[in-house]
């Protein structure tokens, strides 16, 4: 804690543009993001904002077409070569033909770790996520919540820095979705990584995030961002008067009543 | 379920044999219904007695009929495993450029579907011309090798598009964690698109079995080559007219040959089973 730790992702100017001549679509415009390290930002709107394009572009898996990006400090290239961040998505992906702990030892074994380090780190992360007595099982053994719980395992088995999310969440029904949220709010606690998550449930923004970044289609733009007033987020906090003003807030924002067109 | 389905079509056999009058049916001048007469249609148990029978007197040697059967199945099933691996492997590095590169798939893929409609017989002939012309590292072309590489032309062809569709079935999700990782195209290919090919590979290589040994056999007949079963599918119906129960024996043998090519690719399915969407050998 005791040096300043570079933010975990700095965007400026990031345009991306897809395809060429009159077909060409602007996915992106103008975007400027920095998110410090450790801070949990949402990204939510609706379909077509570009807000999965822009997780892809931090995560160096699509390139801008014009802009920086910077991730905890470096080149989104180099950070992805050096694993600096760890990434889920809604589909699990799970490799059907691993075990359960193999599955979440894939990115330690793609770095040429040793058989009983990635055992242990792996058997240390499965503990993390709840499914420790789950190591042996094949995937298809799991429920969708359980799968997506050991993806989340994955994506830190590198202890990134920065974890990158698209709708994680999405295919699970509203109580395992409740429950993965306050989980993964008490993941990051423990591993204070900052997190980009990509979502278009209000509530569920409001809930982990420090700050919502709002955005808007054709083209792809950032129109808000909102503060969420700080709180423990615990079950309590879902019904609290704060949680409730600031979904009004993104809601708002959302449809353009307020702000339209500000960063 | 073998077994039982060979009964079955053993009975049928049988049955028409008993049931059918001896000249077939006919309406008008057409046969409609083929002839059940012992030498259209001998009894199961002839075609079993024949293997036992001596080969024709004046044959060198004097063995069974099924010594022979079992000598010509040795030898074409080590021509057919010859080309079934020049196959597969020639297949799945197509496959693997195709997946590579998109630019070679569009390029490649129109022309290996358009190498299997050149028809076989067209083809063994000039295959065959190559022998005495062309010698590769001081090692003269055999006879044998053209059957083989013929073998081999049928082989690939589904090796190299189920490969293909196997080496590119991960969904983005899965290209994508890799990519994230950091993998490279080798890791890729090693930790995902090769195990999520086996579903398809092993199917890829029951047909491409079975096509081999067609295309050996088929070879054999059109370049001549004798030893094999080919030739004596030949020998045997030119005594058809003596014993036409005889013809039968060499197409056991070709079955027999199929049965255990595409066995053995089970096995490997079964060992591989781990890679494969549920129970699928």
């Amino acid at each position: 804690m005791s040096a300043p730790r570079p933010p975990a992702v700095a965007l400026e100017g990031v345009d991306k543009r897809f395809g060429a001549g009159d077909t060409a679509v602007d996915a992106l415009t103008g975007i400027d993001l920095t998110v410090a390290a450790g801070e949990f930002v949402s990204l939510i709107g609706p379909s077509g904002c570009g807000k999965s394009t822009l997780l892809r572009i931090i995560a160096n898996l699509i390139d801008p077409s014009a802009g920086s990006v910077l991730v905890n400090g470096k080149p989104a290239r180099q950070a992805r070569l050096d694993q600096d961040y760890g990434i889920a998505f809604q589909q699990a992906g799970l490799l059907e033909w691993r075990t359960v702990q193999a599955n979440v030892e894939l990115p330690l074994a793609l770095h040429g770790l040793g058989r009983a380090e990635r055992g242990r780190q792996a058997r240390e992360l499965l503990e993390l996520v709840g499914l420790a007595e789950f190591g042996g099982h094949r995937p298809s053994q799991l429920s969708g919540g359980m799968q997506q719980r050991v993806a989340i395992a994955r994506a830190l088995a590198r202890r990134p820095a920065l974890l990158l999310m698209d709708e994680p969440f999405g295919a699970l029904d509203e109580m395992t979705r409740e429950r993965m949220q306050s989980e993964l709010i008490r993941i990051c606690t423990e591993t204070r990584a900052a997190v980009v998550f990509v979502t278009h449930s209000i509530p569920e923004a409001v809930f982990l995030s420090q700050r919502a970044v709002v955005m808007s289609p054709r083209p792809g733009r950032i129109t808000d961002v909102i503060e969420v007033p700080p709180g423990t987020r615990d079950e309590d906090f879902r019904e609290a008067d704060a949680f409730y003003a600031t979904i009004t807030e993104v809601r708002e924002a959302l449809r353009g009543r307020t702000r339209e067109g500000s960063p | 379920m073998l077994l039982l389905a060979l009964i079955l079509l053993a009975g049928a056999w049988e049955l028409y044999k008993l049931l059918a009058p001896d000249d077939g049916v006919s309406i008008g001048d057409s046969l409609v219904l083929p002839r059940s007469d012992d030498a259209s249609m001998p009894h199961l148990t002839r075609v079993i007695e024949v293997f036992g029978e001596q080969e024709v007197a004046g044959v060198a040697g004097g063995g069974t009929v099924l010594a022979s059967v079992v000598d010509a199945v040795w030898y074409s099933l080590r021509l057919a495993v010859a080309g079934f691996v020049a196959g597969v492997v020639v297949g799945f590095l197509l496959a693997l450029a195709m997946q590579r590169v998109r630019v070679v798939e569009r390029a490649l893929l129109p022309w290996v579907v358009l190498s299997q409609t050149v028809p076989l017989i067209a083809l063994a002939p000039l295959v065959y011309g190559w022998s005495g012309n062309l010698s590769l590292f001081g090692l003269e072309w055999q006879p044998w090798m053209s059957v083989s590489v013929i073998a081999a032309y049928l082989a690939f062809f589904p090796v190299a598009i189920g490969a293909l569709r196997g080496l590119s079935s991960p969904p983005p999700v899965q290209t994508e964690l890799l990519a994230a990782c950091a993998a490279s195209w080798w890791q890729t290919l090693l930790r995902l698109r090769l195990p999520a090919s086996v579903g398809y590979l092993i199917p890829a290589l029951k047909l491409a079995a079975a096509s081999a040994i067609v295309g050996a056999i088929v070879a054999e007949i059109s370049i001549g080559l004798s030893g094999g079963i080919g030739r004596l599918i030949i020998s045997y119906a030119q005594q058809a007219t003596g014993d036409p129960a005889r013809i039968y024996a060499p197409i056991v043998g070709a079955a027999a040959m199929g049965v255990v090519a595409v066995g053995l690719v089970s096995l490997l399915g079964i060992a591989l089973r781990r890679y494969q969407p549920q129970e699928s050998v």
